[in-house]
């Protein structure tokens, strides 16, 4: 059902590089679950509001006090590549 | 002093304060049992308990925890069991890892998983598999397997999973021990590295029921840093009825019948089960769920379309790996996920993003989360007439290491009877009901929002009426 050029395009949408035997593969087993799932398509749910979330809270909101976020030295010791007191990355334009 | 191992955590933590026992001698023979454990079902075992533990009589004792791996623990590795988060260690703690630990539940270890929860067999780990302690040729469940096989096997007094679709029940299941996943909203979610945000839930992983109430209590509450976390109503108490008396089960056909694939074996020991129910007192009648066996379809794409959405945070940026080049931004993305995700993690992110992508969205995650109304009205309906809703945990019993690799929809499957109670919010547990062929089997309770304390009454009572002996898999 999904083909080549789809897998191809939702893989793109989802910032993913995927091998040459993966494509193939990927476009198999999603077509596979993807013809279980299908049978939901065909109930009537006419009228039938969505469900997002199950909990009954709208708006949840905190009062708005500022206080101390975790250092900057602390969170860029995670990163791949601190640069400048910040997340060094690839030019956008490169390439 | 390998008797220890013998007590459940509720009995040790009563030793420990009574005196009779150091919680120091407790912490290291777990320690040691962790540290050389030969199931893959710890990633890292603490060097030694913190300052001071056992002291000053707090509830929980200092028995130590472990804790699956998705929880983030300041410090302490806390991948999700993925390559691409690889050599993380959070700034900051789970709000239910740091309420244990104040309750005086150390952190112990942190447990094997499927990579990012996404999975019913343990296998998708970077880590590798986990071994079931009562078969090592099998899988101990997921993705949670690492938790239950810990427990299970005595190298853990008691541990915390997370549930999306099964993953604390099922694990409990194959594993032989009790799996509770709470109403949604009564654990805090902070410091949970996500899987599908409206559906995941944190749980314990323990020997018995009496253990699943005393660990709960003190993992429930509102949390400023989680907006969906809510009081939990009233005191959890620690289960004391021995009947059943005017308890009405109901026992959804929809989900039993032949659609759910149900072994013999389980269906036989999941019978024996309701037998006893009965001979407690409980009364037992089939009850409809006509939209569950729906569950599944509408799970496979409300859970993967969340976690797509979750995971787009993984790109080398601000942790865990980078795969550098000398290329663009967007090609760095790429190729840090290729390499930092697995197989059944792309797969999940792939048919997420298909299914919220322009064209499909109403077709596919608008009618799932209609779907997922529906389902949550015929629980809703069924709760009029019935206490609880009662099935088999898994239709099968645990199978043999990658014998459902190679078919993700035969490995979905699996979830059949656990994911319509994920899509509704409400609670389960599952505790073994006797062994099929030398292997546990899994017997799950649901019942409404919030009724935690009388589930685990019922699940107490009926858990001493079937005797289960789960020292085997510590031997």
């Amino acid at each position: 059902m999904l083909d080549r050029d789809q897998v191809l395009h939702v893989a793109r949408l989802a910032r993913l590089e995927l091998g040459e035997d993966e494509v193939g593969r990927m476009a198999e087993e999603l077509s596979n679950v993807l013809d279980h799932i299908e049978k939901i398509r065909e109930l009537d749910l006419e009228g039938v509001a969505p469900t997002s979330h199950v909990v009954d809270v709208v708006n949840a909101l905190r009062a708005d006090d500022p206080e101390p976020s975790l250092p900057r030295d602390v969170i860029l010791a995670a990163a791949p590549e601190p640069l400048h007191d910040g997340f060094g990355v690839p030019s956008p334009g490169a390439a | 002093m390998s008797e220890l191992i013998d007590l459940t955590a509720a009995q040790a933590a009563e030793r420990v304060r009574a005196g009779e026992t150091a919680a120091a001698e407790l912490f290291d023979v777990y320690r040691e049992r962790a540290a050389a454990d030969g199931l893959n079902a710890y990633t890292w075992v603490a060097a030694s308990a913190p300052p001071g533990n056992g002291q000053g009589g707090t509830p929980l004792g200092g028995v130590p925890v472990a804790v699956k791996d998705l929880f983030c623990t300041e410090g302490v590795p806390s991948q999700a069991a993925s390559k691409i988060l690889e050599g993380y260690r959070p700034p900051y703690t789970a709000t239910v890892v740091a309420k244990l630990r104040d309750a005086g539940a150390p952190l112990l270890g942190k447990t094997n998983q499927d990579e990012f929860a996404m999975g019913s067999s343990n296998e998708n780990s970077a880590f590798g598999p986990v071994l079931n302690p009562w078969d090592r040729g099998r899988v101990p469940g997921g993705s949670s397997g690492g938790s239950a096989a810990a427990v299970a096997a005595g190298l853990a007094p008691w541990a915390i999973g997370t549930d999306t679709g099964g993953s604390i029940r099922q694990p409990a299941a194959l594993c032989g021990i009790v799996g509770l996943k709470p109403t949604y909203g009564a654990c805090s979610r902070y410091g949970m590295i996500a899987f599908a945000s409206s559906l995941d839930q944190a749980g314990p992983l323990t020997r018995d029921v009496t253990d699943a109430a005393l660990m709960f209590r003190h993992m429930v509450g509102r949390d400023r840093h989680d907006s969906t976390s809510l009081d939990f109503p009233g005191e959890i108490e620690l289960p004391r009825s021995e009947d059943l008396k005017g308890i009405k089960l109901g026992v959804p056909e929809d989900l039993t019948g032949a659609e759910g694939g149900i072994e013999p074996g389980v269906r036989e020991s999941f019978e024996a089960a309701l037998a006893l129910a009965e001979r407690l007192g409980a009364s037992i009648e089939p009850c409809g769920l006509p939209h569950a066996p729906h569950a599944l379809s509408a799970y496979y794409l409300i859970a993967p379309a969340e976690a797509s959405a979750n995971l787009a945070r993984f790109d080398g940026v601000r942790y865990g790996l980078r795969v550098a080049g000398e290329e663009d931004l967007v090609t760095m993305y790429s190729r840090t996920r290729e390499v930092g995700f697995g197989p059944e993690v792309k797969r999940r992110i792939m048919l997420g993003t298909y299914a919220l992508s322009s064209g499909y969205y109403d077709a596919y995650y608008g009618t799932a989360q209609k779907v997922r109304t529906r389902i949550a009205d015929d629980f809703r309906e069924a709760f009029e007439r019935f206490d609880f809703i009662v099935t088999p945990t898994s239709p099968c019993t645990a199978f043999e290491l990658g014998s459902k690799t190679a078919d993700p929809l035969a490995m979905y499957l699996n979830d059949f009877l656990a994911v319509p109670m994920s899509l509704a919010g409400i609670p389960a547990i599952s505790i073994p009901s006797g062994l099929s062929g030398g292997l546990p089997v899994g017997f799950q309770l649901a019942g409404p929002a919030f009724s935690e304390s009388r589930l685990l009454g019922a699940a107490y009572a009926l858990e001493r009426a079937i005797g289960f002996d789960g020292s085997k898999a510590r031997a």
